[in-house]
């Protein structure tokens, strides 16, 4: 056998290199985690909580954390979770037999998409330049997530903080997401007076 | 600036601006447009018409412009064509030019047009170009379009940035007159969150020319300050200027044009040239205001004919007098107000003719006071000047006939048939429009959306009524959002009546000479005569007459002829307007970029590109990619001085003999997973799961409904309920909504979930002889051998330190593996897999080796062999069917006889008789190549390849009736002549299949 010295790649590890950082609005690659697709019926929600170690919500569009976990709501029968310097393998074998006599699946993802956060007073209205919702802390508060789309390619969007928002989008598609973001904040990269028209 | 005021106007005169148009220089400054500097520096020529080369003059002093249409930019990159002079905000270095005329503006060859024009009446070009038909194409229509025309397209890409924003609020407020003002004050101080567009450089609308009224005590000028400082002091307020809404989607969803930079002359921050703003909004106020209408009348569109607004306008707003002596044509007491103001200014008003018999109260008291010739019932019944008008002829109308004209010198003609109002966005909203007969226009009736139309738009034209109805608006929407609405507010406003007269069509003339002609559609070059041709031709309908003349269809959309051509249909025809109808509106309300539609996508952002993690080793090491979807996939690997062919050659050749290294990461991965996954699998695809041994892999046949193939891929059981599915590249987000979309509808009661593993594995074929080799040092937990490992079986373990699904799987009729690992570790793996293979000459081979590879051996590729018209059986695939299942997608559409006839196109091999020649994919194949064309086509050539194992050309096919045939001769017309082919079984490699195992 080969000694394990095969490295994990970040898709958006090229795209990145050179970013600008603006207190308007930045980009950030967020950490690897392990992501794992929880789906089941009502009934397996409780154990599939216990098991991961953060209660899932069931409000829709929520998410919650705790201990470096999260549990992204999804849909009525679909969590997206979420641990930070956790073994993806490991992860999946514990939960996999507290959920062993539970009607549901739970499918290893941690490679499937690489995560991003933007970050500033401007980054509503950067985000809104592919997202077509209303990013608006009355419609869109810390807490909540969703699927969506940013320009041409889906994304999970989920606000952490009042100026900061992350976003989970699948590999291939990253490096356009990053892209198209850093475009739409080069008004205010180079005019540290610019101003979001709303 | 010979007709600047040395005081006045809304201009900075601290700040003289330089411009040039048509090579001439001129000065003019900060606050102008092009069109007022222009006027200031007597320049009122500025282009020609589109038909007939008429010399043309600024008309208006808005978006209703359809003459001053004139190409700006100094620079190719940044050129932009039929811009509206009036509507282009003038900046140091502005570079302009006229449109339409060849020399030069004053001297235009194609001004012959005009002598020609009785040959060119409406419809010309169905009657006159008819014959000989073939002439059309190469001399009639190239030559139409060269002499009729406006600007020119520029060559050079795009150098500005152009960017589209989504926008959300309470009330968006379309307009910033007046009414547009109050409604957003209402709003504003109700709390809700207020978006306010207007087109303009300023907002203000009418009060930016205003100079007598005043509201609540203060002038107009002040109070307009006053309002725009409370607003912008406002947090929930945001006011976009120089934004035109220009088109109404469902749902209160807004296009918005800002344009951001134009203003600025060069691009001096990284802001867009235009920003899209794509607003959906609670509640609408459409406060759009109304637009001038021209009158009809002989000769009206010689420069220095405008309307009377726009002349006052350009003295109140920017200080230029528009002329020395003016005469005024009107049916409305607005153009004895606009008369007033410019005799105050110094311009001689040689008469008023009012087309109205008794034109009475305060405005006509004022002019008579003033000392100006009012003369009632009286029209114009012609004009003369070649590039600027310089004489009229008024004559009065008694009885229906004309008396003898009277002429008079001027340099400037002031018409004006009263005020259209702008309905543009809210017929755009389905609204339904109601014809006022009073004052002869459309008006807003029932909404559909939720919006509601203040002010002019809705025909209240008096300030002080305007004003109160925009704030009463502003108030209803925000009520409409269930929120509290701001106090009450009564303005008081000290503002002369205008009254509500008006005038549609065409007031009698006199002139029915054959060379009379009165314009009603400017930039149309549509005449009062091609109309009433029109209705003489028979047509009655006002969207065939539109059509028929293309009065209206021009870039303004007939803002300024629209009515008037109605009123001269319904004159001729005698009938009511109401009943003559209105032609529609359609989106955008002012000509918008590509720039602004396009937005960020372009370039890179055009469209997202998928890349798997391989991608960049592949580009490393020469592939050629090609696009598959989104996908980019490695397409060959040529090697210095190879074509694609010799690649391609040399690729299959190494993985034949030896081992090749291939990746299929971009193939589509569904996990099915739930105690009956198993049950989900067998209603989804055609072959039976049940008995599938975890470990073993099988190879999938989906359909749709209809009985023809969708999908295919190798699916593995990976435990009694988790399945592993690939499917093609292109299908997999197409599958997975289709089986989503069976779960959530039809099988609710199955205990089974997808996930989209797609992204998760990278995948890398390796293949031929030498595969096992390559990989068994590399494995961990995984006993690869013959006997532990046959072909479609997978195991779980480790290859080179990371997780594997490792698949005994082949594509290509050799012995071969699929190696899927976590999508991060694909390029560490890959390169270790290559490293190892090294010894064995492992070449890396792209998508069209695979093709060859996979053709040789008969395997059939999704949507190559078949075109959503092909069962399981016409591909061969009938083995793949469970037929003992009770049910599948598509099973019952089987069942029909039409599936099962034996004249099907079904797959077949095709082998020429000269083997060097490969034919064309595509290729149709006959049975009689002697047949006069078009001769019988009984199938097409769906693959086709240079096969190195067999030293020939290949093809597979699908034939009538294909499978009865072999051994029979056909024949594939190509352009070279028809080629002889031999049909064969669709398989030409290792027919035993025993190189599968090495």
């Amino acid at each position: 056998m080969v000694e394990a010295t095969i490295v994990r790649v970040n898709s958006l590890a090229a795209v990145s290199r050179d970013s600008a950082s603006s207190p308007q609005v930045s980009l950030a690659v967020l950490p690897d985690a392990a992501k794992l697709v929880f789906r089941g019926r009502p009934s397996s929600i409780g154990a599939a909580g216990e098991a991961f170690g953060v209660e899932l919500p069931q409000t829709a569009n929520r998410f919650r954390e705790a201990a470096g976990r999260k549990a992204y709501w999804l849909g009525p029968d679909e969590w997206l979770l979420e641990a930070i310097g956790v073994d993806s393998s490991e992860l999946f074998s514990t939960m996999s037999e507290k959920l062993a006599s539970h009607s549901c699946s739970l499918v290893d993802v941690s490679h499937r998409s690489d995560s991003m956060a933007i970050r500033g007073p401007m980054s509503e209205y950067v985000l809104n330049h592919g997202c077509p919702l209303d990013l608006s802390e009355r419609a869109f508060p810390v807490g909540m997530c969703t699927r969506t789309i940013l320009g041409k390619s889906p994304i999970v969007l989920s606000r952490t903080e009042q100026e900061v928002f992350h976003l989970d989008v699948w590999r291939s598609f990253s490096p356009y997401v990053w892209s198209f973001l850093d475009e739409a904040r080069q008004e205010f990269l180079h005019d540290q007076s610019a101003r979001s028209p709303t | 600036m010979r007709y600047r005021l040395p005081a006045g106007g809304r201009i900075d005169r601290s700040k003289p601006l330089s411009f040039h148009f048509d090579g001439k220089k001129y000065s003019g400054f900060a606050g102008d447009t092009l069109a007022s500097a222009l006027i200031a520096n007597g320049a009122h020529l500025v282009g020609r018409s589109f038909k007939y080369h008429r010399p043309r003059g600024i008309m208006s002093a808005g978006a209703d412009e359809p003459n001053a249409l004139v190409g700006v930019g100094s620079e190719e990159a940044r050129y932009t064509p039929n811009l509206r002079a009036t509507q282009i905000e003038l900046y140091n270095g502005l570079v302009a030019e006229s449109q339409n005329r060849w020399p030069s503006l004053s001297l235009d060859f194609s001004g012959a047009n005009d002598l020609f024009s009785r040959f060119l009446p409406a419809g010309f070009y169905y009657k006159t170009f008819m014959w000989p038909a073939s002439a059309w194409k190469k001399l009639y229509e190239p030559m139409i379009r060269r002499a009729a025309g406006l600007g020119r397209a520029p060559e050079a890409a795009d150098a500005d940035r152009y960017t589209q924003v989504y926008g959300h609020c309470d009330v968006l407020v379309v307009g910033a007159g007046p009414a547009g003002l109050a409604a957003a004050l209402a709003a504003a101080r109700s709390g809700v969150k207020v978006f306010v567009c207007d087109e303009q450089d300023q907002m203000g609308g009418s009060l930016l020319s205003e100079r007598e009224a005043t509201i609540d005590g203060q002038g107009a000028a002040d109070w307009l300050a006053q309002t725009i400082r409370e607003l912008k002091s406002r947090t929930n307020v945001v006011l976009l200027r120089r934004t035109t809404a220009f088109g109404w989607y469902p749902h209160n969803f807004l296009g918005l044009c800002e344009r951001v930079t134009d203003h600025l002359g060069l691009a001096i921050t990284k802001q867009p040239r235009e920003r899209m703003w794509q607003v959906r909004a609670r509640e609408v106020v459409l406060a759009t205001g109304a637009i001038e209408r021209p009158l009809v009348f002989p000769d009206n569109d010689r420069p220095g004919i405008m309307m009377a607004e726009a002349a006052r306008t350009y003295l109140n707003r920017y200080g230029v007098l528009p002329g020395s002596r003016a005469v005024v044509f009107t049916a409305c007491d607005s153009a004895y107000r606009a008369a007033l103001e410019l005799k105050s200014a110094g311009v001689e008003i040689a008469a008023i003719a009012d087309v109205r018999s008794a034109p009475n109260g305060r405005w006509m008291e004022r002019a008579r006071a003033a000392g100006i010739d009012v003369r009632p019932s009286t029209v114009i019944a012609g004009t003369y000047g070649r590039l600027r008008i310089s004489h009229a002829d008024l004559a009065r109308i008694s009885g229906g006939t004309m008396g003898h004209p009277e002429t008079f010198a001027c340099d400037l003609l002031l018409m004006s048939a009263g005020f259209t109002p702008s309905v543009h966005l809210f017929s755009q909203s389905r609204g339904k429009l109601v014809y006022d007969e009073d004052l002869k226009a459309y008006l807003p009736g029932t909404s559909v959306e939720r919006e509601r139309s203040v002010g002019a738009c809705r025909g209240v034209f008096d300030l002080g009524a305007s004003l109160a109805d925009g704030f009463a608006g502003g108030l209803s929407a925000a009520k409409a959002l269930g929120g509290t609405a701001a106090a009450e507010h009564k303005f008081s406003v000290f503002a002369q009546s205008l009254g509500r007269d008006g005038f549609i069509g065409a007031p009698p003339s006199g002139g029915k000479s054959r060379r009379t002609r009165a314009w009603v559609d400017f930039q149309n070059d549509v005449t009062a005569k091609d109309i009433e041709l029109a209705t003489r031709e028979g047509f009655r309908s006002i969207e065939h007459v539109k059509r028929y003349t293309t009065t209206g269809m021009a870039t303004d959309q007939g803002k300024t002829s629209n009515m008037n051509a109605l009123g001269i249909v319904s004159q001729t025809l005698a009938l009511p307007a109401s009943q003559v109808g209105l032609t529609t509106f359609r989106p955008p309300y002012t000509p918008t970029t590509f720039g602004a539609f396009a937005g960020q996508s372009r370039g890179e952002l055009f469209d997202p590109v998928r890349k798997t993690s391989i991608h960049e080793w592949a580009r490393e090491n020469g592939a050629v990619f090609e696009d598959v979807s989104l996908w980019k996939r490695a397409h060959y690997f040529p090697r210095p001085g190879e074509d694609m062919h010799a690649a391609v050659r040399r690729e299959c050749k190494a993985t034949r003999e030896s081992v090749g290294i291939f990746d299929a990461t971009t193939l589509g991965k569904i996990e099915v997973v739930g105690k009956d996954a198993a049950e989900f699998m067998n209603r989804m695809y055609t072959n039976a799961w049940t008995k599938l041994e975890p470990g073993r892999l099988r190879y999938g046949v989906m359909l749709r409904e209809d009985g023809f193939v969708m999908d295919d891929g190798v699916v593995g059981r990976m435990s009694p309920d988790r399945f592993h599915v690939t499917t093609t590249t292109g299908g997999a987000a197409r599958v997975l909504a289709l089986m989503e979309d069976y779960l959530q509808t039809e099988w609710s009661d199955l205990d089974v979930w997808l996930t989209s593993t797609t992204e998760q594995w990278a995948v890398i074929a390796v293949q031929g002889p030498n595969a096992r080799k390559v990989l068994e040092p590399l494995v961990h937990g995984i006993d690869i051998s013959q006997q532990a490992m046959p072909h479609m079986s997978v195991q779980e373990g480790h290859i080179c330190g990371v997780p594997t699904r490792l698949f005994r799987v082949s594509f290509t009729g050799e012995l071969g593996f699929e190696v899927n690992v976590p999508m991060g570790y694909g390029r560490g793996v890959w390169e270790a897999i290559y490293a190892a293979g090294r010894e064995f000459g492992i070449t890396p081979y792209g998508t069209e080796t695979m093709h060859v590879l996979r053709a040789e051996k008969g395997y059939i590729i999704v949507g190559q062999e078949t075109d959503g018209t092909v069962t399981p059986d016409d591909v061969g695939l009938a083995w793949a069917i469970g037929k003992a299942k009770k049910d599948f997608v598509g099973k019952r559409s089987l069942a029909r006889p039409a599936m099962s006839r034996s004249d099907r196109k079904q797959l077949v091999g095709l082998l020429t008789v000269d083997p060097n020649i490969v034919l064309e994919e595509g290729a149709q194949v006959v049975a009689d190549p002697s047949e006069p064309v078009p001769m019988t086509m009984i199938g097409h050539v769906t693959s086709s390849y240079w096969s190195v194992a067999l030293d020939r050309s290949i093809a597979l096919a699908l034939v009538q009736g294909g499978r009865a045939r072999i051994g029979s001769r056909l024949s594939v017309p190509i352009p070279s002549g028809p080629v002889t082919v031999e049909v064969v079984q669709p398989i030409f490699y290792d027919p035993e299949g025993k190189r599968l195992d090495g």
